[in-house]
């Protein structure tokens, strides 16, 4: 069964709209809802969709055009599913010094797809980050949530596993 | 006594268990810091394990304590796989077994430190309000609320604290500022966004000990009369979050924050507001922007936020060990705090040393320490054991120096009369294989990355650096792309609205000077 592969079209999510208006709803009272409410939907349904902008700037009475130009400001959001796992590898300068830059050919030559892209079968995203704060304990890399320090290709090999 | 196993004796069961304290910081998670405490927690019902922030020294992470008749002992780095072993040594009872290290407070690493803003941080449960109590917190906020606001802006400005976000503009003027303003609403945010790569001490202190910054925010509000406080911490360090936000709960039930704070009458109230992905946004007039929900886009200054900040109000903007530290100076005087340091760089300040280093860690002492006390005495030079050839200090803006310079001071004015900057105290090491042209090279490109898109210099200056870099290192037209180079880096720090763009020539110009032969490959 390791062999399937499976395809990465996103599946409508029934009554989608609806939730996304709750969401929108229940967090509007905040000072500078709109990113708190992203987040939100985001943590959800794993991405934003072009829809729900227009639900949330009807909740918050903004122009669609400001809460898509919010959305396309900040790289957290995503507009399309992530892979099953994401693993995001740190690019910044004391990462660097300890060999993040090899470690990432490495990563993107064995999953088998760039920086901010997603295997053809859904299963890995590789994004590059900058600093997790784990700067004395360098190379970083964050496997589905997870922190790891000082990891070698070897040890990424090891933490993708059957991800991979 | 120590055998796995076996059965405690009547008196020993009734005794208080071993307290065994493994941290919980995410530094010392990413390298098996709760796998470490999950077996220790399994070993028998008369062990305790206290998870505590980290105390630092991160190469012995994950480092474990116990607590012995002689204080805590320390062994690390501790495997998961070792713990079973060293308990069967007689881990336990403080035993020189293993990673043995003896008393933590008494390693070298510490003793040399003086930990004024850190004090609890890898000592207490950063989650217990009676840890904190018992170790002195919410002193200086009894001390303040007996004060009146004036009286509390000058100890501040008297201290001589300079705000440790990078810029060291004195934090008691910009309180006064503040305090000075008429207005029916004021707030204080709290920048936690510490974007600079080396740098990770915001981080480590939220996790470590969230009250003092609580602390530290209700003072500030008390000082300058705001009712609401926001915390905006970046989404990369989401334990951050959970620690913050679980520690804002129990403030609210300890009556350290809410509608009459510890009896006194005076109301304030923090949330906390997760970033997302942008390193502009710790910049602070892009982070109100960000707070407002809108695109972090950096606006012009005046107005000063200070007077125009948040929603138009008066808001003071700090960074985290700014807002941190003023606990410990309301409680212990400004004089005792402004003891510390040399010039016109007060106090104690926590420098983070990372990248290819030995002992990677964080040092807080008096301002005046030396670059070269750092890297060589506390960080033991390289981790690849090649000769150190580039430090970066202060972040991705922040400027190249070599060995030569490892003389210079701690010390605000003495970096920037060298054309560097102490910004946040973030220090990264780069032993001899470094390519500087890369570095250089790399900090156009955060750059173009990272930019907020308002003026031209930031936004197209960064791509055309990195195709400048390019063509020098590609040996075309060198001379000439050479002074194309050094037009652009002025050109940026001259028309750029803010620090990204005017800025970032520091490391460029810095990789040029310094290391120029890798310009020439
Ligand atoms: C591009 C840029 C990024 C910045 N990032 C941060 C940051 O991550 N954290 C921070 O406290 N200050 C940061 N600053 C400095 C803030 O603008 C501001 O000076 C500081 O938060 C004020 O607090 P302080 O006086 O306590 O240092 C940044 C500035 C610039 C120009
Ligand atoms: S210098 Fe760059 S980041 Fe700063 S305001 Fe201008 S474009 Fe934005
Ligand atoms: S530079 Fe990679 S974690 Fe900070």
């Amino acid at each position: 069964m390791t062999s399937e592969v499976v395809a990465a079209a996103p599946v409508p999510v029934p009554g989608r709209a609806q939730r996304v208006r709750e969401i929108a709803e229940e967090l509007r009272g905040l000072r500078g809802a709109l990113i708190p409410i992203l987040h939100a939907v985001q943590e959800e349904f794993g991405y934003v969709d072009q829809p729900d902008v227009a639900v949330i700037a009807d909740v918050l009475n903004l122009a669609v055009a400001e809460v898509h130009g919010v959305v396309t400001f900040y790289k957290d959001f995503r507009r399309t599913a992530a892979g099953r796992t994401t693993v995001a590898i740190c690019q910044a300068e004391a990462c660097r010094a300890v060999g993040a830059v090899e470690l990432a050919d490495h990563a993107q030559r064995t999953v088998g797809c760039g920086f901010g892209e997603t295997t053809y079968d859904g299963r890995v995203s590789i994004e590059e980050i900058y600093c997790f704060g784990n700067c004395a304990l360098g190379p970083t890399v964050q496997v589905a949530g997870t922190l790891h320090g000082r990891v070698t290709p070897a040890r990424l090999d090891a933490l993708l596993g059957d991800a991979r | 006594m120590t055998q796995p196993g076996r059965t405690p004796e009547p008196a020993a069961a009734a005794a208080p268990s071993v307290r065994v304290f493994v941290p919980r910081d995410s530094a010392a998670r990413s390298v098996g810091a709760d796998e470490v405490a999950e077996r220790i927690a399994a070993l028998d019902g008369n062990t305790a394990v206290v998870r505590t922030g980290s105390r630092g020294m991160l190469w012995l992470e994950p480092l474990v304590e116990v607590e012995t008749a002689h204080g805590r002992v320390g062994y690390g780095p501790v495997a998961p796989e070792d713990v079973d072993g060293l308990v069967a040594a007689g881990m336990l009872d403080g035993a020189a077994v293993g990673p043995h290290l003896g008393p933590v407070e008494e390693l070298p690493w510490m003793k040399r430190q003086q930990r004024l803003t850190f004090q609890r941080v890898g000592v207490v449960d950063p989650l217990s309000t009676a840890d904190y109590l018992e170790h002195g917190g919410i002193a200086g906020l009894r001390a303040a609320l007996a004060m009146t606001a004036g009286d509390v802006v000058e100890t501040v400005v008297d201290s001589g604290l300079r705000g440790r976000g990078g810029a060291g503009f004195p934090t008691g003027i910009k309180w006064r500022t503040v305090l000075n303003a008429d207005a029916d609403l004021k707030f204080v945010c709290c920048n936690a966004d510490e974007g600079d790569s080396g740098t990770y001490a915001d981080r480590m202190l939220i996790e470590g000990d969230p009250f003092t910054l609580i602390e530290g925010m209700t003072i500030a509000a008390y000082a300058v009369g705001a009712a609401e406080g926001y915390v905006y911490l970046r989404s990369e360090y989401p334990d951050a979050v959970a620690t913050l936000q679980a520690a804002i709960e129990l403030a609210r039930a300890e009556g350290w924050l809410g509608p009459d704070i510890l009896g006194s009458g005076f109301g304030f109230d923090l949330h906390v507001r997760v970033g997302a992905g942008a390193y502009i946004c710790g910049e602070e007039t892009s982070m109100l922007e960000s707070l407002e929900g809108k695109r972090g886009m950096v606006r012009a200054k005046p107005p000063i936020p200070a007077l125009e900040g948040l929603f138009g109000r008066p808001t003071v903007v700090n960074n985290v060990l700014s807002l941190a530290t003023v606990p410990t100076i309301v409680a212990n005087g400004a004089a005792a705090y402004a003891a510390y340091g040399t010039g016109r760089s007060l106090g104690t300040s926590v420098f983070q040393l990372g990248g290819n280093v030995a002992r990677g860690g964080i040092v807080e002492t008096a301002f005046g320490i030396t670059l070269g006390e750092l890297v060589n005495d506390f960080g033991g030079g390289t981790s690849s054991g090649r000769p150190v050839r580039a430090v970066q200090v202060g972040g991705p803006l922040g400027a190249y120096l070599p060995v030569e310079q490892f003389d210079l001071p701690m010390d605000y004015e003495a970096f920037a009369a060298a054309g560097a900057m102490v910004g946040h105290g973030g220090i990264v090491v780069f032993d001899e294989t470094v390519d500087m042209a890369a570095m250089a090279r790399f900090a156009f490109e955060f750059c173009a990355a990272e930019s907020c898109g308002k003026c031209t210099p930031c936004r197209v200056g960064a791509v055309r650096g990195v195709e400048t870099i390019d063509r020098i290192v590609a040996g075309t037209d060198r001379t000439q792309n050479l002074v194309l180079l050094e037009d652009l880096c002025e050109l940026m720090t001259d028309g750029s609205l803010c620090a990204m763009g005017g800025l970032t020539p520091m490391p460029v110009r810095s990789a040029v000077r310094h290391f120029g032969e890798d310009f020439h490959a």
